[in-house]
C-alpha cells in the first residue's frame, strides 16, 4: 500500500472519504472515541495517518478527544476528530475553548438520531442549531453540510482550509445516510487540489489573538512564550477576567472574523432561482430528494427552484432571501422536527410563506413522492 | 438495460448482506455505470435485521434510497415477509430456499436457490452464502457483468477468502443454469 491515494475513481464511503481528504488536507493527527455512524473515520484514520507519519489515538472520551486536538493543533499539527450526536455534546465544552483560544481544527459529526442515544444506527439531521449554538456564550460558528461521498472529500478539505484561514473549529455537519453511503468519486491531482495553510509568526511577532486580521499563530516550543487561555485575553494572550473593552474587543474579533468574510465562507448550490413558483431550501442527505422531485413537479406544471446549502453556518441568507423574490411558497425539507426552517423564515422574514416538512426516526429519507406531494398541497394553499 | 435498476438484499446482520452490496456496488462500476450503495442494520453486531440496497443506472443517481425494487434477495423468512410489499410485479425475487419456507403466490419471477445449503456442503461453510446468492442474481438479472463482480469480490474480501467467494460465486451462476 503506498502512502498517497491514487487520482481516479474510486467506489468508496463517505467516511472514507473524509478520512483519506483529511490526509490530503494535511492532518496528521487524530484522536477520537469510536461511535456510530463515525467510527470508520477514526478506523481508517487509525490505519492510514501512520503510513503518512500522523498519528491517531484512541481516548477515553470524547472531551479528552477534542482536548487532544487542540494540543496538538497548537503543537503545530492540522488535527482532527470524529464524533455523532452523544459525542459532539461532550465536547461542546472543548469547541468554545477551540473558539476562545483561536485553535484551528476540524470536528466531523456525523448526525444519527438523537436527543441523548437516540437510535444510534439511524440517520437524522437533529444537530443544526448544535453545531450553530452548542456551546456557551458569543461567537460565530463554520459548518459545512455534505450530500454526496464526492463532497464528504471536497468538504471535509474545504473545512481544513477555512480552519486554517480563520483559526476557528470548523464543523462538517454530515449524516449517517452520506457517511454510510458508497459511491463514485473522483480524486483530482494533487496539483488541483488547493491546501491552505495556518499563517506563522515572524520573529519580531508579539500579538498572536484578536487581531483585525487573523493573528498568526505560534506553535510551542518555537520560542514565542504565548499564553493560551479561555479566559478572556488581550492579543498578547494576558488574561483580563474583569474587563469589559478587552473582552467585546476580544469576542467582537471572534465573530467578525467570520461574519465580515461571510462572503467567501458561503456556498450552496441552486436551480431554476429566478423562474419557480416554488423554492426548495435543503441540505445534506434531504437535498438528494430534490433533484428528482423538480422532474416530478415539471410532470405536474410546477416549477420548481432549490438552493442547497453546502455551508450552513454562516447562513447563505442572500441566496434565501433571492428565492424568496421569485417563488410563491418555500418549502424547508429536514429530518428533524425544524431547525433549518426558522433560520429561513428569519431571512425571508414573512416575504412568502415558509411551511416545514419534516420526518424522524427510523433513520428514513424523506422521498422525493413526500416532497411531490407537499408541493402540490402548498401550491393549492397559497394560489 | 432499464435507466434505473434497484436492488434490495435483504437477511439477518451476520449474513453477509452489508458486503453482498458492496461488492455488486463495485461491480457496477467496474461495469461504468452510476451506482449508489447504502446499509441499513440493527445496534446489534448479529441477529438483527440488515439490509443494502444498490442503485445501478445510466446517469448520477440523485435519490439514493430503494422504494419499489426491480430484485429483492430475502435471506431469511422475516426479510421476505417485511420487504415483499416493496417488489415491483414484474421483478425477480430470490429467496435462500432454505431460510425462507413460505413465498405467497406473486406474479414477479421467483427463484428459490439452496444458497446457505450450498455453502454449507461444497465451501463447508455458511459464510458464502452471500455470494452464491450474488452468483444467483447476476445470471437472473444480467445488470452486472460475471468479470466485474468476481474483480470486486477480489478486492473486497481477505486473501484467505478470495478462492472460496469466488468458487460460491460461480456456484451461484451455476445453480441458475440447471
Amino acid at each position: 500500500m503506498t502512502s498517497k491515494i491514487i487520482p481516479r475513481t474510486h467506489f468508496w464511503q463517505g467516511n472514507e472519504a473524509c478520512a483519506e481528504a483529511a490526509i490530503v488536507s494535511g492532518c496528521r493527527f487524530f484522536a477520537g472515541y469510536p461511535i456510530t455512524p463515525a467510527s470508520e473515520i477514526g478506523e481508517h484514520l487509525a490505519w492510514r495517518l501512520p503510513q503518512v507519519g500522523g498519528i491517531a489515538v484512541q481516548m477515553e472520551d470524547e472531551i479528552a478527544s477534542l482536548g487532544a486536538v487542540v494540543g496538538a493543533s497548537w503543537a503545530g499539527a492540522k488535527a482532527m476528530t470524529a464524533t455523532s450526536g452523544p459525542g459532539f455534546s461532550l465536547m461542546q465544552e472543548l469547541i468554545g475553548y477551540a473558539f476562545m483560544t483561536e485553535t484551528p481544527c476540524v470536528v466531523v459529526d456525523v448526525q444519527r438520531t438523537g436527543p441523548s442515544t437516540g437510535q444510534a444506527t439511524k440517520g437524522g439531521q437533529g444537530d443544526v442549531m448544535q453545531a450553530r449554538w452548542g456551546t456557551h456564550g458569543d461567537y460565530a460558528s463554520i459548518a459545512l453540510s455534505p450530500n454526496s461521498v464526492q463532497e464528504m472529500f471536497d468538504l471535509t478539505i474545504r473545512a481544513f482550509n477555512l480552519a486554517e484561514t480563520y483559526r476557528t473549529p470548523v464543523v462538517l455537519l454530515a449524516d449517517e445516510i452520506i457517511a454510510h453511503m458508497r459511491e463514485q468519486i473522483i480524486i483530482p491531482q494533487s496539483d488541483q487540489i488547493t491546501i491552505i495553510n495556518r499563517k506563522k509568526p515572524k520573529p519580531t511577532d508579539k500579538a498572536f489573538f484578536n487581531g483585525e486580521d487573523v493573528a498568526p499563530m505560534p506553535s510551542v516550543g518555537e520560542g514565542y512564550n504565548v499564553p493560551i487561555t479561555g479566559s478572556t485575553h488581550n492579543e498578547y494572550g494576558y488574561r483580563f477576567t474583569a474587563d469589559r473593552a478587552v473582552h467585546k474587543q476580544l469576542v467582537e474579533s471572534l465573530i467578525g472574523k467570520v461574519r465580515n468574510n461571510s462572503e467567501k465562507i458561503v456556498d450552496y448550490e441552486s436551480n431554476n432561482f429566478d423562474d419557480c413558483d416554488v423554492g426548495i431550501v435543503s441540505f445534506g442527505c434531504t437535498s438528494r430528494a430534490v433533484y428528482e422531485t423538480v422532474d416530478l413537479a415539471k410532470k405536474k406544471g410546477v416549477t420548481v427552484g432549490f438552493v442547497r446549502l453546502k455551508t450552513i453556518w454562516p447562513f447563505p441568507e442572500e441566496a434565501v432571501r433571492n428565492i424568496a423574490k421569485n417563488a410563491k411558497v418555500i418549502i424547508v425539507p429536514e429530518l428533524n422536527m425544524g431547525e433549518v426552517f426558522y433560520e429561513v423564515e428569519r431571512v425571508v422574514h414573512g416575504y412568502v410563506p415558509v411551511i416545514p416538512l419534516n420526518k424522524i426516526g427510523g433513520g428514513e429519507m424523506i422521498t422525493p413522492e413526500e416532497l411531490l406531494a407537499k408541493i402540490i398541497e402548498s401550491v393549492k394553499k397559497v394560489d | 438495460m432499464k435507466k434505473r435498476t434497484e436492488i434490495r438484499i435483504t437477511g439477518l446482520g451476520g449474513q453477509g448482506v452489508v458486503l453482498a452490496g458492496k461488492i455488486l456496488g463495485k461491480a457496477g462500476v467496474y461495469d461504468e455505470k452510476h451506482v449508489v450503495q447504502t446499509q441499513s442494520y440493527g445496534a446489534e453486531a448479529r441477529g438483527s435485521a440488515a439490509k443494502s440496497e444498490v442503485i445501478i443506472a445510466d446517469k448520477k443517481v440523485g435519490f439514493p434510497m430503494v422504494r419499489k425494487c426491480d430484485v429483492l434477495v430475502a435471506m431469511s423468512q422475516t426479510a421476505l415477509d417485511k420487504h415483499l410489499k416493496d417488489l415491483k410485479e414484474d421483478g425477480t425475487l430470490l429467496i435462500d430456499e432454505n431460510l425462507v419456507r413460505e413465498v405467497p403466490k406473486i406474479r414477479a419471477r421467483v427463484f428459490k436457490i439452496p444458497a446457505t445449503k450450498m455453502a454449507e456442503t461444497e465451501l463447508k461453510s455458511k459464510i458464502y452464502a452471500n455470494v452464491v446468492m450474488l452468483g444467483a442474481l447476476t445470471k437472473t438479472t444480467g445488470i452486472v457483468s460475471q468479470q466485474a463482480v468476481e474483480k470486486a469480490i477480489t478486492e473486497s474480501v481477505p486473501d484467505k477468502t478470495q478462492e472460496n467467494n469466488i468458487r460460491g460465486f460461480r456456484i451461484g451462476l451455476e445453480l441458475v443454469k440447471q
